[in-house]
This record gives structure tokens, C-alpha cells and sequence, in this order.
């Protein structure tokens, strides 16, 4: 299936001062993703963020949004483009209508769509019924949500969401997420969060950025078969020999954890069958056997507290 | 698209109650003036009257006025501008303007364009008063068109040097500070020159109030007209840049 490609980012660089933000980061997005953006703070997402949406100069790199270069035309590329970074850019004095029909007027939207696409806009963000209201008398939530509504007031290609979950309730969160996820089948969306959970729940691809280098770039698909178990933690009532359980076929290390558990490390090929045989041959009385799973923020943790090893940028889905 | 962003601009200072306190106090404090102007007029008017060629109700009563409302609006132009760029940095709202497709160009003429259209309000409900003479006198109404015509460039001029202030820092009252001292010292540049009673012509063409006067006696010179301009044009090429730089470094 052929993508279309919404956002093509290639070896990006940011320097502030002597330190470098951002280094050697490529990658693409496709219609129809979403794209979750992980990493500590600091790592580089708000930059990287900003520089695809043209609020930062990058010091070296290319960006195109939509196939139009983002640095020879900043004015057809930027309409393509909807962006609400950490702090919703709203303003306080004026009401919800009036504020998301000058975003109208800013994007370009002809005179005549311009109701409609409020219309449109609001709805999608839930803010049907406080159209009249000041923003700045509006909760966080809603003026979450006045952000995001700005963000996709123009129908642009790729919509950018700074940690658009922060602050909120939980309830507000699940509203987000599912907001989110619908606007994803229509744009690409790229998201940063460091709310690990979220990546899970709403991307279907994920990016961990750290030190300013993508140092992870997988679809969930990929990322559930990295979470997949590659150990087994058996309890027997007769606790077995360690060395035995190395001999079952796939088994490359066996260790002895409290209360008769055992875990077993394997590769390849899952042991378990192989174990309940020679369980029930031998009399292990064999009464727990569970995978274990790896959760992202195991990966996440991975990734970011050591040095970067093996790093795969630009290793896109 | 300029004109969205100015429209937006003028809404929001209506919005605060800053625009109509301002647009009050002036319009009291040079109501009074015109008031007094208008009373020493009625003194002077029988010994006047004897004079050949003597100065008319146009030069003792306009020029005074417009020459006091030069140094209100010089006080009361930072506090105008102090805000435009400045909050918008401070509120993280300037993304907005970056994301849309619009150019540094039209964000910067916007809200020049924005401030302009407060000051020429203020500048129309200022002209009302002299007006409003018409009915009782006669006026010389190229005299008051060139004193307008002066204020009108005078008060172009100190909204872009306010608007580059404020596009230089992220607190509202360090822009106006600095706008009001830049100000003052444009006004009052050519007292250095002028101390041994010679006149440095320099400083003498830098001082913004030489240029206002010879307006005020209603004469029309290129080099006046020139010299806002040239202000005018500068200041926003600047203010221009300044916001760029944001962009571009930390």
C-alpha cells in the first residue's frame, strides 16, 4: 500500500549556543498515523516540535510538510499545518468564537467557510455550548480543548500536539486521547507525551528521542513483539534442578527467585510446552507458569538511562 | 492578513479598560488646555485687534494645543505599546502567529497598523475640539491641517519605536521605560547643541520636536515629512528583525 507521505523530516540539527539540542534526526509520517513522541524532558521533542512547525529555525536539516519544503516556502508550507504546543497560544480576552474565528481568518479560510469550519472545529472539541464564553473564565480542560480546536480550525495535513494531556483530569484525558485517535484517520498526527500509557493507547507508531537523538523508531506492532516475553517465571512445589531446566530446548538461562520460583530466559522458541512435559514426567508439581512482559517504560528506561549503544534512527515502519 | 492581525490588536486594547482610561485622561487634560487657550484668547483679543498682521485664533489657539498634545501623547504612547509584543511573548501566544501562514512582515504591519488606528482615534476625538471653533470663527484651516498632519507623523513615529521596545524584552514595563526614555531624548536631543547658542545642526535634525514645530507654523517641508519616515520605516525594519531572531536563537 502506497502512504501518503505528510511530514518528511531529514537530519536535523539544533544548536543552542555550544549545546545541541537536536542531532541527526530523520523521519517520516504517513497519512492516517499517529505519531507518538516519547522522551525525558529535555530531550528534544518541544524543539523538534518547533521546528516542524516553523517556530524554530533548524541550524541544519530539511523539513517538508506535505511535499513543500518548509524553509524555501514557510507561507504554503505552514498552511498544511496545525499546531498546539505545551501552552495553549490563546488569549484570555477574548471569547471562544471570536478567538477561533481570527485563527480562521489567520489561516486563510475563504470568508464564506469560515462559520462552517468553526463549526466544525468546535464541535470535534466538544465546545458547542461555550462558544460565547471569555477564555480566560474557561477551565484548563477547555482551554485545552480551545488549543486543539485552533490546532485543526484549517483541516491542515499534519497536526502537532505538545504533551496536549498535561494538567487535565482523567476523564479529560480519555476525551483527548479519543479525540486524538479520530482526528488521526484523517491527518497525521504527531504527539509528544511523557505519559507512557498514552503512546500505547493512542499512537500507532512511537519515537523515543533522547539527548536529542532518536534513539527507538518502531510501529506498536513492532514495539508489542519487543514487549513480548522472552521469560517464563515457573513455582513448583518440588523445586527442580537449575541445570535441568537449562536443558529444555530454547532455554538460555535459568535463575532461582523466593518461594520455589523459578525464571527462565529464553530465546526463539517458548519453552513452556516442553516444561509442563517434563514437569508432569518428573513430578515438579509444576502449579504456576506465567510470561512475563516487558512494559515500554522498561524500554523507556532502557533507552534513556544509559548511553545510547545501538541506536536506530530513522528506522521507520 | 494584516489587517486581521491589526483588527485583533485594536479589539484586544478595547477589551482592557486601559484603552478608554487613556483615551479619558487625555482627552480631559487637553480639553482644559484648549479651555484656557481659548480664555487667554478673550483677554488678548481687544489689544489684538489694534495690531496689523496680529496673530490669529489659529496661532494662539491651535499651535499651543497641538504643541501640549505632542508632550501628552509622548508620555502616554509607552504605555500603548508596551504591551504589543511584549505580552504575546510573555503568554506564549506569538506561536499562534508563527504556525499561521503569515510572514514576520504582516505580524509586525498588523499590529503597527493596530496602534495607529487607536492613535488616529484618539487624534480624531483631539480634532473635534478645534473644530468646534468653526462655528463661532473662522479657521486657517491649512494651519490646523499641517498641525495634524504633524501629529498624525509624530505619533506614527513613537508607536514604532514602542512597538520595536516592546518586541526587544519579554516584561511590558521595561518596553515602556525604554520607549519613554528614547522618547524623551529624541524630544530634547538638540538642548546638547544648543548651550554656547549655536545650534548643532545634527542633534538639531535628530530632535523630533524641531520638526514638529516648523509643521505647527504650517510649513510643509520634504525634510520633515522625510525625517518621521525615515524613523518610522527603521524602527519597524528593526522590530522586523528583532521578532525573526526569535526564530532563529535562544
Amino acid at each position: 500500500m502506497q502512504k501518503e507521505v505528510l511530514v518528511h523530516v531529514e537530519h536535523l540539527y539544533r544548536y543552542y549556543g555550544h549545546t545541541c539540542a537536536v542531532r541527526d534526526v530523520s523521519f517520516e509520517l504517513a497519512k492516517g498515523e499517529v505519531l507518538g513522541f516519547l522522551g525525558p524532558n529535555g530531550a528534544g521533542k518541544s524543539s523538534t516540535m518547533q521546528m516542524i512547525t516553523g517556530n524554530l529555525a533548524p541550524s541544519a536539516g530539511s523539513i517538508a510538510v506535505h511535499g513543500i519544503d518548509l524553509l524555501d516556502s514557510p507561507k504554503r508550507a505552514k498552511s498544511e499545518i496545525g499546531y498546539l504546543p505545551e501552552q495553549p497560544p490563546i488569549y484570555r480576552e477574548l471569547t471562544v468564537d471570536e478567538y477561533l474565528s481570527y485563527c480562521a481568518r489567520l489561516n486563510r479560510i475563504a470568508r464564506g467557510q469560515r462559520d462552517r469550519a468553526l463549526r466544525t472545529a468546535k464541535e470535534r472539541c466538544g465546545l458547542g455550548d461555550v462558544g460565547r464564553r471569555l477564555i480566560g473564565n474557561l477551565s484548563k480542560g477547555y482551554q485545552q480543548r480551545v488549543g486543539i480546536a485552533q490546532a485543526i480550525i484549517h483541516t491542515p495535513a499534519v497536526v502537532v500536539l505538545d504533551e496536549p494531556t498535561v494538567g487535565l483530569d482523567p476523564i479529560q484525558i480519555r476525551e483527548i486521547r479519543a479525540l486524538v485517535r479520530e482526528l488521526g484517520e484523517e491527518h497525521g498526527i504527531i504527539l509528544s507525551t511523557h505519559i507512557l500509557p498514552e503512546v500505547q493507547g493512542t499512537c500507532n507508531r512511537v519515537q523515543i528521542i533522547h539527548q536529542g537523538q532518536l534513539v527507538f523508531a518502531d510501529s506498536i506492532a513492532g514495539l508489542e513483539q519487543r514487549l513480548n516475553a522472552t521469560s517464563l517465571v515457573a513455582a513448583f512445589h518440588a523445586v527442580p534442578d537449575l541445570n535441568s531446566l537449562q536443558q529444555l530446548p530454547g532455554v538460555s538461562g535459568a535463575e532461582a527467585l523466593a518461594d520455589g520460583r523459578i525464571r527462565l530466559h529464553y530465546r526463539d522458541t517458548d519453552p513452556s510446552e516442553a516444561l509442563i512435559e517434563q514437569a508432569v514426567a518428573n513430578h515438579w508439581r509444576l502449579y504456576e507458569l506465567r510470561p512475563e512482559r516487558r512494559t515500554l517504560e522498561q524500554i523507556f528506561i532502557e533507552l534513556t538511562c544509559s548511553e545510547p549503544t545501538a541506536a536506530t534512527p530513522g528506522e521507520a515502519a | 492578513m494584516i489587517f486581521t492581525i491589526a483588527a485583533r490588536e485594536l479589539r484586544s486594547l478595547f477589551l482592557s479598560p486601559l484603552a478608554w482610561a487613556v483615551l479619558a485622561v487625555v482627552q480631559f487634560i487637553l480639553a482644559y488646555l484648549f479651555l484656557s487657550q481659548v480664555d487667554n484668547y478673550l483677554v488678548w483679543q481687544p489689544r489684538l485687534a489694534a495690531i496689523e498682521g496680529a496673530p490669529g485664533v489659529s496661532d494662539i489657539i491651535i499651535a499651543p494645543l497641538l504643541a501640549d498634545a505632542a508632550i501628552v501623547l509622548l508620555l502616554v504612547t509607552p504605555l500603548m505599546t508596551m504591551r504589543v509584543l511584549s505580552e504575546e511573548r510573555r503568554n506564549r501566544t506569538l506561536s499562534l502567529l508563527f504556525t499561521a501562514p503569515v510572514s514576520m512582515t504582516e505580524i509586525i504591519m498588523g499590529k503597527y497598523l493596530g496602534i495607529l488606528a487607536f492613535f488616529l482615534i484618539l487624534l480624531g476625538l483631539l480634532a473635534l475640539m478645534p473644530l468646534a471653533l468653526l462655528v463661532g470663527t473662522d479657521l486657517d484651516l491649512g494651519k490646523l491641517a499641517a498641525g495634524l498632519l504633524g501629529l498624525i507623523l509624530l505619533l506614527a513615529a513613537f508607536s514604532a519605536i514602542g512597538l520595536f521596545m516592546s518586541a526587544l524584552t519579554e516584561q511590558p514595563t521595561i518596553a515602556a521605560i525604554s520607549t519613554f526614555g528614547l522618547l524623551l531624548l529624541l524630544w530634547i536631543i538638540d538642548w546638547a547643541g544648543n548651550s554656547d547658542g549655536q545650534t548643532s545642526s545634527l542633534f538639531g535634525y535628530l530632535s523630533m520636536l524641531r520638526h514638529y514645530e516648523t509643521l505647527l507654523k504650517g510649513l510643509f517641508h520634504s525634510t520633515d515629512i522625510a525625517y518621521y519616515l525615515l524613523i518610522i520605516i527603521l524602527f519597524l525594519g528593526l522590530s522586523i528583525r528583532r521578532l525573526d531572531a526569535d526564530r532563529l536563537s535562544h
